[in-house]
This record gives structure tokens, sequence and C-alpha cells, in this order.
């Protein structure tokens, strides 16, 4: 067996929880009906499970380089993944895709065709 | 003019504490490089941070950290939502995109409260209407529809805050 410090065990679970929150962004992703709903599951899981494994990886090699790397990766992903899904989610819209049929209310496309 | 001076000199340090931090080496060369990059990346992109003309409060740092504690604990409930959504069996979602009003106005602090409404639970900000203050809003489990409603549950999780921390 390796001796094992304790913020490497530390690390190492931390970076098994992110691994488990990108496994269910990425089941939502194939799970769920249409484009908005899949950008939810992607955009907060993803983000959630990729910061935790950057975190675990600070945790586990401390205040080294690639520590500080990991902690800058981290704030950049926090920082621009939800505005990348909102990019996405406006260009679905204007592109005209449609939402699932299980959709109960759109005043976003209310409002757009009251502008014409 | 000299808060955009101000601000090129913020990111000049920015980017050269950045580029430090990431290559970790402290020999001569590598900061002379460092420092033509941070003046580079100040020349062409130094007047987009934005800078106000107030004064340092320390009432500002407290709503900041209450902001990063409260968003914390929102990402991970919102986690958790869609780890529920996504393993029960029959998919218990109810989608609609509605709309919330915000009294927001400048673009840093719009952007924030657009970034956290996506980053909590079961919200999907798609478009912000910066005329009308308005935002539309991406909703996986709608609750009400009626525009007073949503701005409380949604919007108002985050708006006070932001409000001290940026207007």
């Amino acid at each position: 067996m390796h001796d094992l410090a304790l913020n490497q065990i530390i690390g190492y679970i931390i970076i098994c929880g992110g691994i488990i929150f990108d496994f269910f962004g990425v089941l939502g992703l194939v799970r769920l009906p249409d484009v908005y709903n899949r950008l939810q599951a992607a955009t907060k899981s993803v983000t959630f499970g990729s910061v935790g494994i950057l975190l675990g990886v600070f945790i586990y090699s401390g205040f080294t380089a690639t520590g500080f790397k990991a902690i800058l990766c981290a704030i950049f992903i926090l920082l621009t993944s939800p505005v990348s899904a909102h990019a996405i989610a406006k260009a679905a819209h204007k592109a005209g895709i449609k939402l699932t049929d299980e959709t109960i209310i759109d005043l976003y496309q209310e409002d757009k065709e009251l502008q014409k | 003019m000299k808060t955009e001076r101000k601000s090129r000199i913020v990111v000049f340090f920015l980017s050269l504490l950045i580029w430090i931090l990431i290559t970790m080496v402290c020999s001569i060369p590598s900061l002379i490089a460092g420092i033509i990059i941070a003046l580079i990346t100040s020349i062409f992109a130094g007047e987009m941070l934005i800078i106000t003309e107030r004064k340092f409060h320390l009432k500002r740092v407290w709503y900041t950290i209450e902001y990063l504690v409260k968003f914390t604990w929102e990402l991970i409930k919102a986690n958790f939502h869609v780890a529920y959504i996504v393993i029960h069996p029959l998919l218990p979602i109810k989608p609609g995109i509605v709309k919330v009003k915000t009294k927001l106005k400048r673009d840093s602090a719009l952007t924030m409260l657009a970034n956290s409404i996506t980053l909590t639970p079961g919200t999907l900000t798609v478009d912000i209407d910066v005329d009308n203050q308005i935002l539309y809003v991406h909703w996986i489990d709608v609750k009400f529809t009626d525009i007073e409603q949503t701005t409380k549950d949604i919007g108002g999780r985050f708006e006070k805050l932001l409000e001290e921390i940026f207007e």
C-alpha cells in the first residue's frame, strides 16, 4: 500500500465527487428532452464537477505550480461556462428550435411576436 | 480618461500576477516576457475592466463574502436537484420560459445576476432585455408564471446583495 498524506486522501475524495457530478451532467445530456433542459444539466453539473476536480487537484498538490494553475482554471470555468450557456440558449431560440411538448409556457416567444 | 488609465494599470499588474502564478519560475527572462505580455494585454484590453469612482467600503467586502457563501450553497443545491431529476425514472420536469424583472442597471451587475441565476437550481438565463430590465429565464420546474412571483422567487435570492456590491 502507498502511504498517502491526509491532504492527498481529501484531494482524491473531492476528485471522485467531481467525477460523479460530471457523470450526472452527461446522463442529463442523454436523458432530458430538448436543448434548453439539456443545457441546464450540462451547465450546472459539469461546472460544479469540473471545479470540484480542479479543487481536488489543488488540495492534492498544495501550493505548487500545478495547484495554482488548477485554481486559476477553476475560476475561469466558473466565470465563463454560464456565459457560453446563455449564448447557446439564445442562439437556439433565435434559430427557431422548438421547446419540448411538455413545455407549459414560453413568454420569450410571445414577447418576440409582440415586437414584430 | 482618468479611470481608463487606472483600469489599464490594474489590468497590467493583474495579468503580471497571473503570469507569475502560472509559470512559477522566478528567472529574469521569464519575468521580462511576462512584463511584455502584460503590457500588450493592458494596451489592447485594458479599458474593459470596470472601475467605479467609489470609496472603499468595508461593508461591501462583507456583502461579497455573504454573496460567495450563498452562491456556493445554491450551486451545491442545484447539483443535487439536477442529479435527482436525472436519476428519477419518470423525469419530473415541467419546463417553460418565464420573465423576471430586475432593478439592476450596470452591465457588470446584470452579468453577475444572469450567471448566478444560471448556476442556481432549475433556472437558466436565456436573454436580457436591457431597456425594460427584464430577464428571460428558462425554468425546468415552473411554479409560477406571474412576473411578480417569479421575480421574488428567482431574482430575489441575489438581487439585494448584488445591488449592494455593484451599484
